[in-house]
């Protein structure tokens, strides 16, 4: 790693003026950003670290909409998200491993955006709002394409709010070394609608199969979805899996979706 | 440098640190705690597996800055005060759930947080639990094993002997 100092603000507002500086960095649970930092694609000066932030913590459900502060980690939503929202508790019970877990966070996640990660489908699939220090970022607005989102430089994910759904389920297809996406299907049904989000597939990230999401609308089974498919084009390819293979599992893995919500 | 202040297995410790020092690092070169070992540096293999603030993570991927004002478990402290192996150690001694060694302080921070959540595990939630922990002689039923006697349940079931 090349050298950098780290800071550890206990507040929001200390946190964002130490973004300020040249060449900062925000850290926030590191299991992407510290790997990154060991093969020096990143050369921050300062590491502002958001782990002692305590009004970026926790888990809270009120009026239909679960709450994440954007610092707490996986393992704390798979523990206490799952009586108000069991299929994001399940999505993170399933990230990486259990040590990842106790580090990774739900703001890291979708801030970094990786193409093949878990959240970014629970977001776009609730129709999640990212709350940042200065703003409110609607769905529609967040996601850029892959690695890339609507964050300004030294902005800031201070809690995500989740639209709980009527039934939801989310269901990966694991690579087997990384327990990333290959693919991965979030379907969520609400009174007025489905949405079906779809990760690990895209070149462009995250995206929404609307075509299942107004089959699904007017019949929520998998059955609506028989004779759907989606192109090939513009999905990724690599060893793991050709895009023609992505694109047959993003209809199998929506079907099971659909099967497993409650 | 920073100033970082920590328990580690119970005993206050202050150093300075740069940045970028890593648990790893700290642990091994600062304090000489070199159970806690390093398979990849990569965060895939579970051997650097400590316990900050009672929760395992991944000693290679978290900064010594990050530990500031945390508890810090690793297997040192693992073994009963009077030196005796503690439950799980004598359990992997028992039913030989090492090969090389390597793996084993991960693999036992591992179970010691297991069988906190979850005191009495399936197989397979062992082997799901066990999924950032690499053994690379191969050797899981014995530890598997070695994890279901820990916590008190038959071992006669697990497939291999």
């Amino acid at each position: 790693m090349y050298s950098f100092e780290i800071v550890r603000p206990t507040s929001l507002a200390d946190a964002v003026a130490a973004l300020g500086q040249d060449e900062a960095q925000a850290l926030a649970g590191g299991q992407t950003l510290i790997p990154s930092l060991k093969q020096r694609l990143a050369q921050p000066s300062v590491l502002v670290s958001l782990t002692a932030i305590a009004e970026m913590q926790g888990v809270s459900a009120e009026g239909g909409v679960l709450t994440l502060g954007g610092g707490t980690t996986h393992g704390t939503v798979a523990r206490e998200a799952a009586a108000h929202y069991p299929a994001l508790a399940a999505l993170a019970s399933n990230i990486g491993d259990p040590a990842v877990r106790n580090r990774g966070t739900v703001g890291g996640s979708l801030a970094n955006n990786d193409p093949a990660a878990c959240y970014p489908a629970a977001a776009l699939a609730s129709g999640a709002t990212i709350v940042t220090n200065s703003r409110e970022i609607a769905m529609e607005d967040y996601f850029q394409g892959m690695f890339t989102t609507a964050l300004e430089e030294g902005e800031i994910i201070t809690a995500v709010r989740f639209p709980i759904p009527e039934k939801a389920a989310y269901i990966k297809f694991e690579q087997p070394a990384s327990r990333f996406a290959l693919v991965g299907v979030f379907v969520a049904k609400f009174a007025d609608g489905v949405r079906v989000a779809v990760t690990g597939a895209s070149e462009e990230g995250v995206f929404r199969w609307t075509e299942a999401e107004e089959a699904l609308s007017g019949n929520f089974s998998a059955t609506a979805l028989d004779g759907l498919t989606v192109s090939a084009d513009g999905l990724m390819s690599d060893i793991h899996g050709s895009s023609a293979y992505r694109a047959h599992l993003i209809g199998v893995l929506t079907k099971r979706a659909v099967a497993a919500a409650a | 440098m920073t100033k970082v202040t920590m328990t580690v297995n119970g005993k206050t410790v202050a150093k300075e640190v740069r940045g970028n020092t890593l648990m790893t690092e700290f642990l091994r070169d600062e304090l000489r705690l070199t159970g806690t070992h390093v398979g990849c540096d990569t965060s895939q293999c579970g051997a650097c597996t400590i316990h900050v603030n009672g929760l395992n993570v991944k000693a290679c991927t978290i900064f010594a800055a990050e530990c500031d004002g945390a508890e810090v478990g690793t297997i040192e402290g693992q073994a009963n005060a009077d030196g005796s192996l503690n439950v799980i150690q004598q359990a992997f001694q028992d039913h030989h759930g090492l090969q090389c060694g390597f793996c084993t302080p991960g693999m036992v921070m591992a179970a010691a947080s297991l069988l906190k959540d979850n005191p009495k595990p399936s197989e397979a939630e062992i082997r799901h639990y066990l999924e950032g922990n690499i053994c690379r002689c191969t050797g899981y039923h014995n530890i598997v094993k070695a994890i279901m006697a820990a916590s008190g349940q038959d071992v006669s079931v697990i497939a291999a002997e």
